[in-house]
């Protein structure tokens, strides 16, 4: 065998399947959002689906971010075709439930799906504690660099996105984020 | 009379089509500026060749932004302050983004030496390497 034609090859070959290999540690559906740190875009949303006492909003009513500051908010992008949510929706609405009467908004954003579908799905699921609103032309979702549901926003008291969690979020996730946020507002 | 009514017909019609043209100048720059911004929720596709609803509605807010006399430069900002650098089709050339750019035409180069050397081999006089 050619050592030195060997290792001359491997001075070329092996930095590219290092960087193969690098590239195999990385989940390419996982892309790091840009606006955690940075203020959260306003928005000005109406609810179709009311929630329950004592979280409940009337449907028709208009939910602004500006009115918002001072809580801690958890906005949450699902849809009735989207199956992921159908894992984190009870979880959701449970852990809304457990927060009422604190400084914490929990709020629904129906994304490019329709509001009948939205509040029938709703009604499978057994219900939701907190109100959910729409989103035409998907400007509030293209506002928080969603590309896919569903996607929750955790945002601190000043209006600030603290946080972006893709995919279904867990009770612990949930708690764990609303409760450091809350702490450092104090 | 009838001039007159002529007159005011042309002028109809000339503002009728113009509305038109400056339609097709903005779907234009649109089209331009939606084929450098990639869909979220596909493969490797611009929002302008994406069917995606998403797509769709990201092309709004590009003919949206550009209406009202952002530059391409601000929209694609925008959209990277939402999506990272990742929403651009092609990488700003910057940092490791640098490397995409270098890597294909270092290799091509290493292969032509491979290949030049080889050939150099190949073509030897069979006497030579005695």
């Amino acid at each position: 065998m050619n050592w030195k034609r060997a290792a001359i090859a491997s001075l070329f070959v092996v930095p590219v399947i290092l960087l193969f290999a690098y590239g195999l540690t990385k989940d390419p559906k996982d892309i790091p959002s840009p606006l955690p740190g940075h203020e959260a875009s306003p928005f000005a949303l109406t609810v179709f689906a009311p929630g329950q006492p004592p979280l409940a909003r009337t449907p028709g009513d208009t939910i602004r971010l500006s009115a918002l500051k001072g809580q801690v908010v958890v906005l949450n992008f699902w849809a009735s075709w989207c199956l992921s949510c159908r894992d984190e929706h009870q979880v959701l609405s449970e852990t809304a439930r457990s927060y009422a009467g604190q400084p914490v908004h929990f709020l629904g954003v129906l994304y490019n799906d329709e509001p009948a579908n939205g509040t029938q799905w709703i009604a499978q699921m057994g219900g939701q504690s907190y109100p959910s609103v729409t989103d035409p032309g998907a400007r509030t979702a293209i506002n928080y660099g969603l590309y896919g549901v569903p996607e929750t926003y955790f945002l601190d008291v000043n209006g600030r996105i603290a946080y972006k969690a893709t995919g279904p979020v867990t009770g612990g996730l949930v708690r764990h984020l609303v409760d450091s946020l809350m702490a450092a507002a104090k | 009379m009838t001039h007159l009514f002529a007159a005011l017909a042309l002028a109809a019609l000339a503002a009728v089509q113009q509305p038109a043209a400056s339609d097709s100048a903005l779907d234009a720059r649109t089209a331009a500026l939606s084929a450098q911004l990639r869909c979220p929720v596909c493969q490797g596709l611009s929002i302008q060749d994406s069917p995606s609803e998403l797509s769709l509605q990201m092309r709004a807010v590009v003919r949206d932004q550009l209406r009202a006399g952002k530059t391409p430069a601000e929209v694609k900002a925008y959209f990277v302050s939402k999506y990272g650098q990742w929403i651009l089709l092609e990488p700003k050339p910057q940092g490791f983004n640098l490397l995409v750019y270098a890597l294909p035409v270092l290799l091509v180069l290493v292969g032509l030496g491979v290949i030049a050397v080889a050939v150099r081999k190949w073509t030897r006089p069979a006497d030579a390497g005695a």
